[in-house]
């Protein structure tokens, strides 16, 4: 998978745990928490969401790097490497 | 029509799960109803057969209102009164009845105030009594049945909608307020229920007097113990520390008891034998809801931890219960894991008391004489003068530190 692919997952992933996000307004650098208003709770379910279906172990010390898309496309390209 | 919330005048039957002839057990989810709050799950008080359905879909009705007529077996139909009338006015005492998860009772005597909140039965929608939620299933717009007919009946394409409903769904004011257009008067449902919010903690802080003590914890033995149990884990096992602080309210109330119950006009404070924690969950686009975690004492940590993901995943996806909101006992609202220092909350009528908890925050601290930094929260609990005083709070925060301190006990 490419990176481009990645961010697709990450942001249909995402769109799924807080389905009134509508994924056309999401920017590459929203912060997930800041901007998109998403809590520790959904964060998790987003967390086990990508690694059911990417089979990536997210550690709980990594979740910083999923904080945009742009940097969770970026993580998710290096662990699925 | 049941009350759903301390300040619940009337909802919007927007979805029957049964039909005459249907039987029917207690605590069987069996409508859905759109309020200020979204739309929640109705579930039957009484064993027994759907003999007629008595409200039309879209239909607003008053708190109080007769949904539907079940008859006990062995219930003769010419056994109960006429059919009582369709949209009767809200009792009065029904709003402080918050706690009683009905619909249509078969005879037509107002139901008796429960003495105190209860653990309800298992849903025919429980899948499980700890369920995890999923994600929200992709597909095509969530809508509840009346939104969609009344869309249909106009010719508006649902896709073009924005909904306002948890989750996104579309609720019928969001089409009521498209087809208005221009010349809509109409507050929007997001702004109905911040009407709703504000009547119910208007109306608790002219009534309750509340009172407030803060205490400021260390958390660090908590957190090591996350890390170190979490470690390794899948996703779907991993814990939250914001569920070692509702398993440490949870504890905690019961060994102060009266922290844990409900202010009633007529009776004065009951007690709750069950302790129903509420956990608050703000709403993405403005909004929060308190559904409660139905007899959490009886939930170890992880049934907990699965309690609340499935709370958070049905307030997302509108699929909360009626019992889940009214039979709180208590309230956590927790900050998360970033933000404010701390929390001064409004208690939730006619609950009596409310735990806030500030975000972590690194300080220094006195650890056996030295300065070391430390993980500490503030922890506010917003109590009710009528029911408790200082020196309760005070037992109540010292049960919840050494418990929070002891994550292994929880």
């Amino acid at each position: 998978m490419t990176s481009p692919d990645y961010r697709a997952v990450f942001l249909e992933e995402l769109c799924r745990i807080a389905p009134d996000i509508d994924p056309e307004t999401v920017g590459d650098n929203d912060h997930i928490q800041d901007d998109l208003e998403l809590d520790s709770m959904d964060i998790l379910n987003l967390v086990t969401a990508l690694s059911e279906r990417l089979g990536i172990d997210i550690p709980e010390k990594d979740y910083p790097a999923i904080s945009t898309v742009k940097s969770a496309a970026d993580y998710l390209s290096r662990q699925g490497a | 029509m049941p009350s759903l919330g301390a300040d619940m005048e009337a909802g919007r039957l927007v979805e029957w799960l049964v039909k005459p002839g249907d039987t029917v057990r207690r605590g069987d989810v069996v409508a859905v109803v759109e309020t200020q709050k979204g739309a929640i799950e109705i579930e039957i008080f009484k064993d027994g057969t759907v003999t007629e359905l008595l409200a039309d879909l879209g239909s607003e009705l008053s708190v109080g209102a007769p949904l539907a007529t079940v008859l006990a077996e062995g219930e003769a139909p010419g056994a109960r009164p006429g059919a009582p009338a369709p949209s009767p006015p809200a009792p009065e005492n029904a709003k402080a009845r918050a706690a009683e998860p009905d619909v249509a009772p078969a005879t037509t005597e107002p139901p008796e105030a429960k003495p105190a909140p209860q653990s309800p039965p298992a849903s025919v929608r429980q899948p499980s009594p700890v369920p995890t939620a999923p994600p929200a299933a992709p597909g095509p717009r969530r809508a509840s049945p009346a939104a969609r007919q009344l869309a249909e009946a106009h010719g508006i394409d649902l896709a073009t909608l924005t909904g306002s409903g948890p989750g996104g769904a579309i609720l019928f004011a969001d089409v009521e307020h498209a087809t208005s257009g221009a010349r809509d008067t109409k507050a929007s449902p997001i702004a109905e229920m911040r009407k709703a919010i504000a009547a119910a903690m208007t109306r608790a802080k002219r009534t309750i007097p509340h009172f407030y003590l803060s205490q400021t914890i260390d958390v660090d033995p908590a957190i090591a113990f996350l890390e170190r149990r979490n470690a390794g884990c899948p996703p779907e096992d991993r814990i939250l520390l914001g569920a070692l602080f509702v398993r440490a309210t949870v504890l905690a109330a019961t060994k102060v008891p009266e922290m844990n119950g409900h202010y009633l006009d007529e009776q004065g404070f009951v007690l709750s034998p069950a302790v129903n924690a509420g956990v608050a969950i703000a709403l993405r686009g403005g909004g929060l809801v308190a559904p409660a975690l139905i007899d959490a004492v009886s939930m170890t940590l992880e049934e907990t931890m699965a309690g609340m993901r499935d709370l958070v995943g049905r307030a997302r996806a509108g699929r909360l219960r009626g019992s889940e909101m009214t039979q709180g006992t208590i309230t956590i609202s927790s900050l998360g894991e970033s933000g404010a220092e701390a929390m001064t909350g409004v208690i939730f009528p006619p609950q009596v008391a409310l735990v806030g908890i500030g975000a972590p925050q690194l300080r220094p601290w006195v650890v056996d004489g030295a300065v070391v930094p430390r993980h500490v929260v503030t922890l506010t609990i917003s109590a009710d003068h009528r029911v408790s005083d200082g020196r309760k709070v005070a037992r109540f925060i010292a049960a919840f530190e050494t418990l929070i301190q002891k994550p292994e006990t929880l």
